[in-house]
Order: C-alpha cells, then structure tokens, then sequence
C-alpha cells in the first residue's frame, strides 16, 4: 500500500524487536470469534489514476459547469485562487487543534484575524473559532440565551431556513425547550403583531434570519424591541455573509449566528461550511466552541493562546456549554484569507453587484410572473410565483444547463408554484434573459406583474 | 542547552515576523477587482433604505502579495503531519493523501448545489451510497448517516437515536454510563441529549469492570457509551459479556469510533455486540485535520435503529437511479443543514479506494506494530502504569520524570526542541500525568528511531538538568505563553490601537 512506509524487511525488524513471532501475536487480545477471516467489502485497491478517473466520472454525472439560480443557504459565489493556494499548504491544512501553542501560532494568529473581521462586519464585540455550520451555530446560539436567560421558551420565525428551524426542533426537544413559531406578513417578514403574542416571560430568545430564507431583510430594530421588552434575547442568523458588505449588521442582537460558506467556500453539496457564533463581550463564558485569546510568552512577545477552555467539555465534561469539540478550523481560514482578499472596499462592491444582478432578475422576472414580497428590502434572493409548476419549469431550464430557483411548495405549501431564485456575482445578464424567457414560455398573461415599477420603502 | 542532548531530527532556522493583518493595512491597496457589471448600475440608497451598511468598519486594505506572505509566513509557524510524526493520542494524526484533495474539488463536486435537481446529483449521490456501504461493513452494521459534522455531533446523533429507541419501547430511560477512561465530549454529549451521565470506574488493568457494570446496569440505563479500544488503547477483551450485560436489560452498546484505526480489517465492531458507533472520517479515514476540523462523524446502526436515522436518507429508486427520501415519520430529525459534510466524504473515499480490503488490513497492522515499537522502545525510561497490551497506542506516565518535578507538559514542549508534536498530554484522567501516543501507521522505522532516541534523551535531561526541561521549548518562535493571563483578560478581538 503506497501510504505505508515500511518494507516487509522493517516489518520484519519490529516484530523481533517487540518479541512478536507475527502481526497476529499483536490482535491476540481480540477473542478469536470475533476476529474478521474475509476480506471487508469495499473495492479492490486502486491506482491513483483510477480514483481520479472514477471521481471524475461522479463529477460530469453532477450536473458539472450548469448556470446556477439556487440559494437557500448556499451560494455560489467566485472562489479567488489563492484561497485554495494557501489552504493547501500542509501546514495549515495537516495540522491538529491548536492545543501546543508554541508549534501552532499561524493557525492560532489567523484564527484571531478571523474573529476579528467577524467582529467587524457583525458589530458583536466577540466570535468563536468556528461551528458546524449556519444551522447548528443557530440553534447553539439559542442554546445560549437559554443559559443566560434561564428561559424555557424559544420564538422562531417561520421565515428563517427550514432546515434551520428543523435542527432548532431537533436540539430543542430533548431539552424539553417549546418552539413557538411566528408567520410572516405579505412583505416576505416576520408578523410583528404575532410576534408580539408569542413573546412573553418565559421566551428566552426570538431567532430571526436576515436576509431571511426568502432574501428579504427584517426590520432588526422593530424585532430587537419586542424581544428585549420582555426580557429575552435576539439571536440573527446570517445565512448569506456576502449581505454584510451592503447590508446594516443587527447590531441590536445579542447573538449572531452565521454561515459563512459564501466567505470563499466550495458549494460542495452542501458542506463542509463554516458556522461562526458573536455576541457580546459579557456573554462570552457561555459561549460555545473554541477561542482564541492574545497573550505574552516568558520574553514578553506578543503570541495567541485557545483560552476560556472551562467552558469547554475536555474540562467541564457534562457540564459543558457545548459537546463540540472538533470545528472548521481549515474552512474558517478559507473565510479568513476571503475576507482579507475583498476588504473594506472589495466587499462593499462585490455585495452591491449581487445586489445589482438580483434588481435585474427580479424585474424580468417580473414580466412574466409574480415576485412575491417586493415592498421589503431584499439582498440576493427573490420568490416568484408562476401559474406552472415549477418543477416543470426547472426540467425545461436544465435542457438549456441551467438549474433553476428552489420550489418552495416542500417547504411552505401555502406559497403553491411559488420558487426561490438566486443572483450572485457570477450570475450572467445572459443567464437570466434566457432563464426568464424560459420561464414565460407557458406563462399565461393573467398574472399581473408588480415588480415592473418597483419602489421598494 | 546540554550538548548532551541528541537533537538529530530538527535544525532551527530562521523564518519571518509577520503582524496582524490589520497592521499592513491602508487605505488604496486591494487584493480583488471584479468583471464589469453587465447589468444596470442600482441606487443602493433607494433599494435598501435604512439597511444600507455605509461602512465596513476596520476591515483590512491589502494587495495580494502581501496576502500570500502573511499566510506563508504564518504556515512555518506551525508544526504539521508533512513536517513529521505527529503522536496525538486519540487524534489518530495519518498522513493526508493529496490525491483526496485533488478529487475533491473536481468541478462538479466541489460546485454542487446542495438543492440541485437529483437526476444532476447522481454523482454525489453515488458517492454517498459508495461510501456508506463500505462504511457499513467496515463496522459490521446495518445502516448509516453520514449528516453529522464530527466526532461529537455523531455522538449528539447516537443518543438521539438510543432515546428514540427507548421512548418507541414507552420510556426514554435516564442515564447513560460512561467509563472514567472516556473522552469529555461523552458526558457532554449525553447532557445534551437531556440524560444524565454515570461514571463507570475501570478496573486494574484499565479495563471496564464488568462486576461494577453488571451492578450499575439496570431499567434506567438507557446506554453504555464504550470507546473501544479504550483510551489507553487496551482492547475490552470482554466486550461480550459487556454487550450482553446492556442488552439483558434493554440498553444498548454505543461505542466512540475514535479509535477504529486499531480495528478496521481485523475486527467490526457489530460482530461483537456493538449496537451503534460513530466513526471519525478526519481519524480513521485520512480527512485532513486542518487545525482543528472540518471533520466528518457518520453514525452506523444495527437494523433497530435504522428508522431514526436523520432526514434524509439515500436510497436506490425504482428506475436504478438514486434520491433521497425524506417521509421518515419515525425519525429523530435533522442534526445538520443539508446533508453533512460532504467534501470529507469524498476524501473519505479516495482514500478507502486506495486502500483496498487488503491495503486497509495492512494500515490497521502496521499502526498496532508501529504503537508496539513504540512502548518497546520507550519501557523503562518512563513508567508504563497498565501492562495490558496495547492496540494502536500506548500511555505512559511521567511518575518517574515527576520525581525530579517534570511534568508530562515539560516533556511534551521539550519533545518539541527535538522536531517532533507533542503526544497527548494528561489524558486519559485515570492516569495522572498520562503521556499518550499513537503514532499510527504513518510513520516509518526510521522516524520513530529518532523519536525514542528523543524521548529517552529527555529522559536523561530531566536527571541530570530538569530546569532546561522545564523552560522548554527553547528553539521555537514564542517560548511558553502566558495562558493565565490570556484567560483572566480576555483579548479576543483586535482593535485600533
């Protein structure tokens, strides 16, 4: 096998050395019934050109080199080289857990550069090194004004990614936590009136996303006063990171609870990604996930330590703030050297041509079928309703390689033909002239297009 | 330092300062230009109103050389698996094969959309199905999801799946035991699965005690939670009649996959009584650790349990093709967005693919022979507190050093002068000042040579000089840092000064 360095000869050597007459001598402490006497099931050894021969295979069978309109909770957005350059270098991408600071100050420097531009764009004052992703840094920020609030209950918006709100119900229900979930209004946002009923004195926190799952931005501050009026907390999930070069941080949350695949990471079928957790300074001891703090060594020189480790389960065990333990070290410096390329301006520019592509695509789209929830502010996703089904829709589209928005009928079933689309950067002028006549092909002209003079606030 | 000291692996050298990004900043310089936009310019003022973000704050100015060399710089500072052995214990620290990156981020795979139509996902979904069925019999069982993020978040998983087992029986039990030998991440696990935990004490040979097993066994014990072999790397030779314990009172036998590199080949753990497991594909399965994660922890199941699995699951549909399938009415629910973390599953595989049956048995004997070679070499300089026989590594103790007032800690930064990774430092809990070190089957004779060599030379250090030990390491960028201080006042963040 050409990942082992040893020949039969140091095989050999080592055995005598040990006192072992064979490899066997060493599985002994396996009682012999349960030892395996076949070969395990998995396909014979390969060359390297094989597995790159089969993955290529997989690769052209995946939809390879389409014009892409998805979103919800993964966008595709350009990945500049040196990302890829840089996390490829073996020392950050094979090294361990930053545990023996001396031999790991380039991933514990970086890893504070990190939580530094998260502080930044968020307006949080602390972030962590890094959690799954967007969906459990979510529902771990809950878990965390549950602590701090010493509250049972937990107000979601039914506008915040369903797959979100499904992981929230997955931790939340065997913690006996109820989830009361608020609707949204015809603007695309949370129902405040509703809002307003569900909170009480015993929610511990409102969890919003904006932009929400259908792009729409929410009214931040109407949210925070309602939540804090009543004594609990805001939690904001971002699931789209690139709306921060554009888009007013929440400011007024308590927790922010991000994604920040669109940070320079691969779309990937969905993952790995990079979930990231800010708040407040005085929150920081029941924050979950690792961190990394700026400290001196013996000669006084500036160096950077994993601190704050009581909170954590290699010390407090079941008393943890969190059971994870392993996070997305190499991603979030995928995020890192992102954010550091784009910049104070760069980031700007770049959310503002989203921002320009989706204006475009909305109001094309607009001409041939409705764009639901068009009086809110919107970031790089819209919702369009048309009289087909929209699944046929997205098989004639594929015929022309391009993939088609999100039908939302799954997951909202009261939004009928209703699809979610998605414009990024790399979102072509043609892409969507040809996607929306494609669309209008069977649209009837019943639907009476409200995006054309669009006046958004 | 001792002219004494054999130092033949590491030279220093010098390499480069480099500050915080924030400090080459300034206004002008950029890293980025984007195409020309070939749709009409937005008034941002108009279509965003009061949600317009007007400044980015302290956010850094920089061009792209000066991106490459701060993150250059700032790799030589770190210690990594291509530099040399790197003896974590329980971290499993193999060689990353580049051939998994390169298939990785084939196009087709590394851009597809999670939400893509399934007839253009066949190849992702095919590279699921592959790598769950070697997966499932690789552990000898039944069923798998490969959703959860991590070690830990596989165990979340687990328990989820052991409580919904329970409550389908009419009561969800309340606790789980867990051996003093186990990793924090059980017991924080088990809390946040809403059970209480139990400690199981080991007995003298490091092992689970199975007479205080049997006594604390009873209709409140929802699961034991087994690492297996153990963190002393200590195969639980009676794992029979600790499976047959559990299951004569309903429990169930989870075991920690975080050591299957000792069993992968050789032994699976659902032919000796496993229930469920959770595997480390940034362990086991050659993932890249990448300074602390992605990982990836795929939980695999007997048939029981097979109807909680998380949302979705792959199956095979009439036409041959794959899907997904979502209607799971018995389902404990998601754990995760999307569908895990597939980028380690493609890694995964291409390294399961370059193994073979046969390479797979191979890496699974020679990461046993290698932790043997280890203690054989390493006996009698420094204090072996179990005699059991080792699997895939070996846990010393510093009592000898600690006579001199070395601790396992000094050692390990010494050891670092000597241009290796410190092994694991202090853990397991049940051994005080434990040394623990797996150097799997990664490493060559050669370089465990010069590891003993190291090991033993420290040893003779701290006779005849425990001071230069303790002040160690003395050949790296920053000596010992100030962790106290770091923690009493926190800086988390930088800011203009």
């Amino acid at each position: 096998m050409r990942y082992l360095p040893k020949s039969p000869a140091d095989r050999e050597a080592i055995l005598k050395a040990i006192g072992a007459r064979s490899i066997d001598d060493l599985f002994s402490p396996i009682p012999a019934e349960y030892r395996l006497n076949r070969d395990l099931k998995v396909p014979r050894q390969m060359a390297e050109s094989e597995i790159v021969d089969w993955f290529r295979e997989r690769s052209r069978e995946n939809g390879d080199s389409y014009a892409m309109f998805l979103g919800a909770g993964a966008y595709y957005h350009y990945r500049p080289v040196i990302i890829d350059s840089l996390i490829s270098r073996g020392e950050f991408l094979t090294a361990y857990t930053p545990y023996q600071a001396e031999i790991s100050q380039g991933t514990l420097q970086s890893i504070f550069e990190f939580q530094s531009m998260i502080c930044e764009l968020t307006g949080m004052e602390v972030a962590n090194a890094s959690m799954y992703d967007g969906s459990t840094a979510a529902t771990e920020g809950v878990m965390m004004a549950i602590r701090l609030t010493g509250r049972r209950t937990i107000a979601v918006a039914r506008s915040v990614h369903p797959e979100y709100r499904e992981v929230l119900a997955t931790y939340a229900t065997h913690q006996d936590h109820p989830v009361v979930t608020v609707g949204f209004t015809e603007s695309g946002r949370i129902d405040l009136k509703e809002l307003e009923k569900s909170v009480n004195q015993d929610t511990a926190c409102v969890l919003i996303q904006s932009p929400n799952f259908f792009g729409i931005i929410e009214d931040v501050n109407a949210i925070a006063e309602i939540a804090h009026k009543n004594g609990a907390m805001l939690v904001v999930s971002i699931a789209e990171a690139v709306s921060l070069g554009i888009v007013e941080p929440p400011r007024q949350a308590d927790v922010v609870a991000m994604e920040a695949q669109s940070f320079g990471v691969p779309l990937g079928f969905g993952g790995p990604y990079c979930g990231v957790i800010a708040t407040r300074e005085k929150y920081v001891r029941q924050m979950p996930g690792r961190l990394v703090g700026q400290t001196t060594d013996t000669n006084g020189r500036r160096g950077f330590v994993l601190t704050l480790a009581t909170r954590e389960q290699h010390i407090r065990r079941e008393k943890a703030t969190s059971n994870i333990c392993t996070n997305q070290a190499l991603v979030a410096l995928m995020a890192n050297i992102f954010m550091t390329i784009y910049g104070k301006v760069g980031l700007r520019e770049l959310a503002k041509q989203n921002l320009a592509k989706t204006a475009y695509a909305a109001q094309q789209f607009g001409r041939h079928a409705s764009v639901l929830f068009s009086a809110a502010p919107r970031f790089n996703e819209f919702v369009v309703e048309t009289s087909e089904d929209p699944f046929a829709i997205n098989s004639r589209l594929l015929g022309h390689k391009i993939i088609g928005g999100l039908p939302l009928k799954k997951f909202y079933p009261e939004l009928g033909n209703a699809a979610l689309w998605c414009c990024t950067e790399l979102t072509t002028r043609d892409a969507i002239d040809t996607a929306t006549a494609l669309v209008g092909e069977s649209q009837d002209s019943t639907k009476p297009s409200r995006e054309v003079a669009e006046v958004t606030r | 330092m001792k002219p004494k000291s054999v130092i033949r692996k590491a030279t220093t050298h010098v390499n480069q300062n480099e500050g915080l990004i924030f400090e080459k900043s300034s206004a002008g310089k950029f890293a980025w230009r984007l195409p020309p936009l070939d749709v009409p310019e937005v008034d941002t003022a108009k279509l965003l109103g009061a949600s317009e973000r007007k400044d980015l704050g302290h956010m850094p100015e920089v061009s792209e050389i000066e991106i490459i060399r701060h993150f250059t710089r700032m790799s030589t500072w770190n210690y990594a698996i291509d530099l040399g052995m790197y003896p974590l214990g329980s971290c499993t620290m193999k060689y990353n094969p580049r051939v998994n990156e390169v298939v990785s981020r084939l196009d087709g795979l590394a851009n597809g959309h999670p939400y893509q139509p399934e007839n253009v996902s066949q190849g992702a979904l095919r590279i699921l199905k592959t790598l769950s069925d070697c997966l499932i019999d690789i552990t000898g069982m039944d069923a798998i999801t490969l959703q959860p993020a991590a070690g830990a978040h596989g165990e979340f998983t687990g328990l989820l799946l052991v409580r919904a087992h329970h409550q389908s029986k009419g009561h969800a039990r309340k606790k789980i035991l867990i051996p003093d030998s186990a990793h924090g991440t059980n017991p924080a696990t088990a809390a946040t699965v809403g059970y209480a935990v139990e400690n199981l004490k080991s007995n003298s040979q490091g092992m689970v005690d199975v007479a205080a097993l049997a006594s604390q066994m009873n209709e409140d014990v929802a699961a034991l939670m087994l690492t297996n072999p153990n963190t002393l790397g200590v195969f639980e030779q009676e794992i029979h009649k600790i499976a047959d314990i559990m299951h004569a009172k309903g429990g169930l036998l989870y075991m920690d996959g975080a050591n299957m590199n000792a069993l992968v080949g050789k032994v699976r753990p659902g032919d000796f009584g496993v229930d469920l497991m959770h595997l480390n594909l940034h362990k086991t399965f050659s993932t890249p650790h990448g300074g602390g994660g992605p990982g990836s922890g795929p939980v695999a199941v007997k048939k029981i349990l097979e109807p909680y699995l998380p949302t979705p699951v792959v199956v095979t549909k009439s036409d041959g093709t794959l899907g997904f399938e979502y209607n799971r009415p018995q389902s404990v629910g998601r754990v995760r967005a999307f569908y895990g973390n597939f980028g380690m599953f493609v890694r995964a595989l291409a390294y399961t693919l370059a193994n073979g049956p046969d390479g797979l048995r191979q890496t699974t004997e020679d990461a046993v022979l290698n932790a043997n070679y280890i203690r054989k070499g390493l006996e009698g300089a420094y204090d072996l507190p179990y005699a059991t026989p080792s699997m895939h590594e070996v846990v010393f103790s510093d009592k000898l050093q600690a006579k001199k007032g070395v601790k396992t800690m000094d050692i390990a930064k010494r050891l670092i002068d000597y241009g290796f990774h410190p092994y694991t430092t202090a853990f397991p809990l049940i051994v005080p000042g434990a040394l623990m070190i797996e150097p799997t089957e990664s490493e060559s004779k050669e370089e465990m040579d010069l590891f003993i060599e190291a090991m033993k030379s420290i040893a003779e250090e701290v006779e005849e000089d425990p001071e230069m030990v303790l002040a160690a390491p003395h050949t790296t960028r920053v000596s010992r840092l100030d962790e106290v201080a770091a923690a009493r006042k926190p800086v988390l963040r930088w800011k203009p000064s």
